[in-house]
């Protein structure tokens, strides 16, 4: 059971109207992983990501998280399509991190990182509370509890995120490019915080165009274009010496 | 060097400023013509103002005014509660559900809530009674509809349910106003529809549903008039009954106006609050109240 991979992935196919937007995605990443996902803009990478925590509907293919099928249930030869609240249940277990961070405005800090375990998880406010405080401190915004989104920039919001997602202890973290939205002064502050998590062990699949990151965090590299993997392997193999045309066309233009 | 020298002379001439005789003219044509209407209103002695200080607080009329309160608190929550129901399921995926939401908006806005207050008033003439059970099998609780469907109860239903029609769509502008990025946020965590839309839509929501809900709470203190014609003894009605008989309809309805005035000015105070309490987290600070701008001034802090 521990040998299974965090993510495998065999074949996943979506479709949005007309549009193949993933045409059989196969990938695997392993438990403790970093795996970073590369791609022109429209490649379909995000789409996959969010397939992962089931924000979207797989129409073809197994994909599979922590050794259970996405958004099904197997029991008896069948697959039971889960419900609402089973749905939920498992996105409690993995961690998403969004390009526009999407905190909720209406609540502080402290309130954002809480709200999930006191609703979902049923923990006690003063515990949730504590641990919130000791998350801020790791993200290195400890004393900014009672400040609401709007009043910090976009690295302390994208890291009051990060802190939110890790609040519900997630054995898998999604990142959507993290950093795409932000300043480049305030990249390296989001990206610290980043590899501090990396390092403390957790599998992570971070959708990026920080190649930077990719090369030094990153245990896995994949090519995505077109909705297929293009190119995959160690991220310094791919990064100097790309196989495909496509990837090498790509990184031309981002390096 | 030119610079300095057109600074050296704004500094040292006289400075003729813009003339505005327009304003001037136009700002006597309005007060000439308010002092005319004042002098009307004092002047008049068909308008009996001491009738009206007389009326102000009868009992009679105190008693109208809260029947005209409770009318509007009982018919606004039916409205903003039902309302909400309605534009949620009128988002719900299931076209039965939102269809069903769409037909209510579509009948009750589409008939006259003077109509509506009458049907319901005049229900009871032909629904001989009222049980509570299966569908179309036996049911455990009869009662005769007349002993609900009150001169009030009409009144509230009738005001109530037209109400929600347009409070749903009030509501569903504020739920399609929050960006999606939220719901996707609040489902990433794991959190239900439900607790989604409890916790994290519908409180950004109340920022664009909360100035329209004002309107239409200021709106329906002043429609309940319309239940008169149920006989129904709220403000204006009673006002008409008291003028009727003692021949002083003018003066009645002065008095009433300046009942329904000081009641929409309190629902000013009360919505200008909410509005600040939903507006937390939404600008960096908010400006002063007026009483905390007047504590300002005893303090001479100006900070």
């Amino acid at each position: 059971m521990t040998t299974e991979p965090m993510v495998r992935a065999e074949g996943v196919w979506k479709r949005f109207g007309l549009v193949d937007v993933l045409r059989g995605i196969d990938l695997t990443v392993e438990r403790g992983e970093v795996m970073c996902i590369l791609g022109p803009s429209g490649s379909g990478k995000s789409t996959f990501l969010r397939c992962i925590n089931h924000l979207e509907n797989v129409d073809a293919g197994r994909l599979v998280v922590d050794g259970e099928l996405v958004g099904y249930e197997q029991r008896g030869g069948k697959l039971y399509e889960l419900r609402e609240g089973e749905v939920a249940r498992k996105r409690a277990e993995i961690g998403m991190v969004f390009q526009r961070f999407n905190l909720f405005p209406h609540m502080t800090a402290l309130g954002n990182i809480v709200e999930a375990p006191i609703r979902v998880k049923r923990v006690s406010r003063t515990a949730a509370e504590k641990r919130g405080r000791e998350l801020l401190e790791r993200v290195g915004l400890g004393g900014r509890e009672d400040t609401y989104p709007r009043q910090l920039s976009g690295g302390q919001q994208q890291r009051v995120a990060i802190a939110r997602a890790l609040a519900m202890d997630p054995k898998l973290m999604l990142f959507d490019e993290p950093t795409s939205a932000l300043d480049p002064e305030l990249v390296g502050e989001v990206l610290d915080v980043m590899r501090d998590l990396a390092t403390s062990g957790m599998t992570m699949v971070v959708v990026t165009h920080e190649i930077g990151f990719a090369r030094e965090v990153g245990d896995a590299l994949v090519f995505i274009d077109e909705g297929v993997v293009v190119e995959s392997g160690p991220p310094k193999q791919v990064l100097t010496s790309p196989q495909h045309e496509r990837t090498k066309a790509f990184l031309s233009k981002v390096l | 060097m030119t610079g300095t020298a057109e600074e050296q002379r704004a500094s040292d001439l006289p400075v003729v400023p813009v003339r505005h005789p327009g304003r001037w003219i136009g700002a006597a044509v309005v007060l000439v013509l308010l002092a005319m209407f004042v002098h009307w209103l004092v002047a008049t002695d068909g308008l009996h103002w001491d009738v009206v200080r007389k009326y102000l607080f009868d009992p009679s009329i105190e008693h109208a005014a809260w029947h005209t309160v409770e009318l509007t608190v009982l018919a606004m929550v039916i409205g903003i509660v039902l309302g909400v129901v309605l534009a949620v399921m009128r988002l719900s995926p299931n076209p039965i559900m939102s269809g069903a939401a769409w037909a209510y908006v579509w009948f009750f806005r589409g008939t006259p809530v003077l109509v509506q207050v009458l049907f319901w008033f005049n229900l009871p003439a032909v629904m001989k009674s009222l049980s509570l059970g299966v569908p179309f099998g036996p049911s455990w609780f009869h009662t005769d509809p007349k002993t609900l469907i009150t001169q009030f109860g009409a009144a509230v239903l009738g005001l109530g349910l037209n109400e929600a029609a347009y409070m749903s769509e009030i509501a569903r502008a504020g739920i399609l106003s929050v960006d999606d990025g939220q719901t996707e946020a609040a489902q990433a965590l794991g959190m239900t529809r439900l607790q989604t839309m409890q916790r994290v839509v519908l409180p950004q929501a109340m920022r664009v549903i909360i100035p329209p809900t004002g309107n239409e709470t200021i709106s329906m203190l002043k429609t309940t008039s319309i239940v008169l014609v149920i006989g129904y003894l709220e403000l204006t009605a009673t006002a008409q009954v008291i003028g009727a008989r003692t021949f002083l309809v003018i003066p009645l309805y002065l008095t009433v106006s300046i009942w329904y005035i000081a009641m929409t000015s309190v629902l000013y105070v009360g919505q200008y609050y909410l509005e600040r309490y939903f507006a937390r987290g939404s600008i960096r600070a908010l400006p002063p109240t007026p009483l905390q701008r007047i504590r300002m001034l005893g303090s001479r802090n100006p900070v």
